[in-house]
């Protein structure tokens, strides 16, 4: 199969690339940019015109709800609208039911994908049985079955010798650890950010020292043993400042923020909204203006769409009884597009975020448009406009706190290896 | 931010969720409507027929006796049907939803709901619930939601104030124990301003005061005599007793020594000041039984306006 993307703006942050140019795909690979291969055929010419040709989207926190939760998502829903949202490579985290502590699930998982094929499926391990804290998983035989890193998702560690262990045993192996820095204690029972709006609302609260003070604990650990941690979901302007301070010091760590954290604060909760309820949870705005320039100054490498599809009886409860999380892999790009100009970032840097600087945190395949990489494409109209509804959405999940917003960005045709998985 | 939910369109009160951006106008109509409430009361025959034919449902999700009482003696005495649901903690466990249980209620044609809740929102959840399902006829009375809001708790605190100190924009008031906790207080707080309290204080140690309480528009008071000085009304918030020994307290003892009211704190405020306690007191922890009995108490008269208040906040959202 010989495919051409023609009169597109081709963006490839992996070379600081930003021209007018053709792609040329065949047999699954990207076969030359700009100029056609000798005596091109194309089987299939995709008109381009208007639209920006970027790597295929990845995506570090995608919850498919498989195993275990399929009345919330499946695989295949989540996995359509992955390549609905230009998403061609994600990572799953471990906290399904059972968790992804055994080899056998994750091969299962890593089948079923490959069946569907829309996108990759990287999925992260659990740190410990069950995540239940007190007993190592066999990192070993999870990374032979396709486990990238280990984590134990929103599951809290408590005890900082097993957490000092995990590392250790982890590094062993050259694993990396990916962990929610998130102090248990000061955190039990909170569901908004410790400030005016949580007062005000009478709502329980989660103080940011919850942040900076596992933060604390995880840099502390890191330069004991060296070994690298991934940090998930950065909330907070304290927290941006330490990582700041830790990368600067030369720490082997690397840091992503969910998208939602980008545009939203604790205000957003208006009236008791239970689709702002996000873990962590929205904070003020001195700490959104904080996490949307540390993407842009490096300190934070990625943006996620910490994707989390929650049916409605999950969301029509009270607010802290409702369960945290939004739908979020089709709104990863127009969100992503949406923080870049209104920050006047320029498109190759703000779309590195969700493309090279994911991907080198996976240690998967650098995201890339050079010629002999995987034909993973994402081809999208950057002012097309529609507005977040239900039925705009393929995932099974249709609560997010964007709903009835009109977003800018729409993919109109998303490639994995060479083939087209999404058009519209 | 979206329009106060509580408000039409035409900015009548249709629900009463909340204090918080309320206008002054609707506390003072309300505060008004309740004046000759007070003296049906003391007639022979207590009832008034603007109610009559309306099913009102007491949907108490957490245990509750004074204020469930109050709500249908008020209703009661406006002629509606009463209907008591004591639905507790056990709902959860049968697995019907807060929602569902709206929706069967409706179902048998409820007019009005007054809601209690542990949850801070749920009054606000099923007020959006309504109007998503049209059913904007229907009204919800917040009775108490977590931490959030007693919204009728603080209308009568303020008719006490208004009927023992009459101009509220030269009085100085300290409310003093668990605000961390307290619904009342949040509601009060929002009452107070509304009607342009010049001084609203807060006194409480610090594992007791919520993050940036200041933000309410209070001062903020750790030592009780310091607050107390010059002070017009004193209200004192329930403590609870599982919070009396813990991480919030080391005693019940240490805490009545630093924040009980006694004779002597109270010399120090204003000699005409009142003293207002929501109920049920602890006597011997956070106010001492010569206080609550004695002259300057105004904690029985409280709740007789209690039913005042709750019968003009019923009449006028089931009018809107």
């Amino acid at each position: 199969m010989k495919l051409e993307i023609r009169n597109g703006r081709l963006i490839d942050p992996a070379r600081a690339l930003d021209r007018a140019a053709s792609l040329f795909i065949d047999a699954e690979m990207i076969a030359s940019v700009g100029e056609a291969p000798r005596d091109w055929r194309p089987d299939r010419v995709v008109d381009a015109a208007g639209c920006i040709v970027c790597p295929g989207l990845v995506d570090l926190a995608a919850r498919l709800r498989e195993p275990g939760f399929e009345y919330k998502a499946t695989l295949e829903s989540e996995l359509a609208a992955a390549a609905a949202g230009g998403v061609t490579s994600l990572s799953c985290p471990p906290d399904t039911d059972p968790p992804l502590d055994e080899p056998g699930l994750v091969e299962m998982l890593k089948h079923r994908a490959r069946q569907i094929g829309q996108a990759r499926v990287y999925p992260v391990g659990a740190l410990t049985v069950g995540l239940a804290g007190a007993t190592l998983t066999e990192m070993g035989e999870l990374a032979e079955a396709g486990c990238v890193a280990f984590s134990q998702a929103d599951v809290p560690l408590h005890d900082t010798l097993m957490l000092l262990r995990a590392l250790q045993y982890a590094g062993t192996f050259g694993h990396r650890v990916w962990l929610r820095p998130q102090d248990h204690h000061l955190a039990f029972g909170g569901v908004a950010h410790d400030g005016e709006v949580a007062t005000r609302l009478g709502l329980p609260a989660i103080p940011v020292a919850a942040e900076t003070i596992a933060l604390a604990k995880i840099f502390g650990l890191v330069r004991e043993t060296g070994v690298g941690v991934h940090l998930c979901r950065l909330s907070s302007a304290d927290g941006v400042a330490m990582v700041r301070g830790a990368k600067q010091e030369g720490l082997p760590i690397t840091c992503d923020v969910g998208v939602h954290h980008l545009h939203l604060c604790d205000v957003d909760i208006g009236w008791f909204d239970a689709q702002a309820n996000l873990m962590p949870p929205l904070r003020g705005t001195r700490d959104r203006d904080a996490l949307r320039g540390a993407v842009i100054d490096g300190t934070i490498d990625a943006i996620c769409s910490d994707h989390a599809p929650v049916d409605d009886d999950g969301k029509q409860m009270p607010f802290a009884e409702a369960e945290p999380g939004a739908t979020g892999l089709e709104l990863l790009l127009p969100l992503t597009l949406k923080w870049a100009n209104e920050l006047k970032v320029p498109l190759v840097d703000a779309l590195a975020r969700i493309t090279t600087g994911p991907a080198a945190i996976l240690g998967a395949a650098p995201a890339s448009l050079a010629k002999g990489s995987a034909a993973d494409v994402c081809v999208f109209d950057p002012a097309a406009a529609w507005t977040v509804c239900a039925d705009a959405l393929r995932s099974q999940g249709k609560n997010t706190p964007f709903l009835g917003l009109e977003v800018a960005g729409k993919v109109r045709a998303t490639l994995l290896a060479g083939r087209v998985v999404h058009e519209a | 931010m979206t329009r106060n939910p509580q408000l039409t369109a035409n900015g009548e009160l249709t629900h009463l969720l909340t204090l918080e951006g309320l206008p002054a106008a609707i506390v003072t109509h309300i505060l008004d409507t309740a004046e000759p409430f007070v003296s049906i009361a003391e007639r022979e025959v207590k009832k008034v027929p603007l109610l009559r034919g309306k099913a009102m449902f007491n949907l108490f999700f957490e245990n509750s006796t004074r204020t469930r009482t109050t709500f249908e003696i008020a209703a009661k005495r406006l002629s509606a049907d009463v209907i008591n649901l004591n639905i507790g903690a056990s709902s959860t466990t049968k697995g019907e939803t807060l929602l569902d249980t709206v929706d069967n209620l409706c179902a048998m044609n409820a007019d009005l709901f007054v809601v209690r809740h542990s949850q801070s929102g749920a009054p606000h959840l099923i007020a959006a619930h309504l109007t998503a399902k049209g059913r904007s006829h229907v009204h919800v009375v917040n009775a108490g939601d977590g931490r959030h809001a007693h919204p009728t708790q603080g209308l009568l605190d303020l008719y006490t104030i208004r009927h023992y100190k009459k101009d509220f924009r030269a009085l100085t008031v300290a409310i003093v124990g668990d605000v961390l906790h307290s619904r009342v207080a949040r509601s009060l707080i929002h009452g107070l301003t509304t009607m342009q309290v010049p001084r609203v204080r807060v006194i409480a140690p610090r594992t007791l005061l919520p993050t940036k309480v200041e933000s309410l528009g209070v001062e903020v008071f750790n030592d009780m005599r310091e607050g107390l000085s010059g002070c017009d009304v004193i209200v004192m918030l329930r403590l609870q007793n599982e919070r009396m020994k813990g991480a919030l307290l080391p005693s019940a003892g240490e805490y009545f020594k630093h924040y009980g009211l006694t004779g002597d704190k109270l010399a120090l405020a204003r000699p005409d000041a009142i003293v207002m306690h929501p109920g049920p007191m602890n006597r011997g922890v956070e106010i001492e039984s010569p206080v609550a009995d004695g002259a300057r108490s105004v904690i029985l008269p409280q709740v007789t306006f209690g039913i005042a208040v709750r019968m003009a906040v019923l009449s006028i959202v089931s009018a809107n």
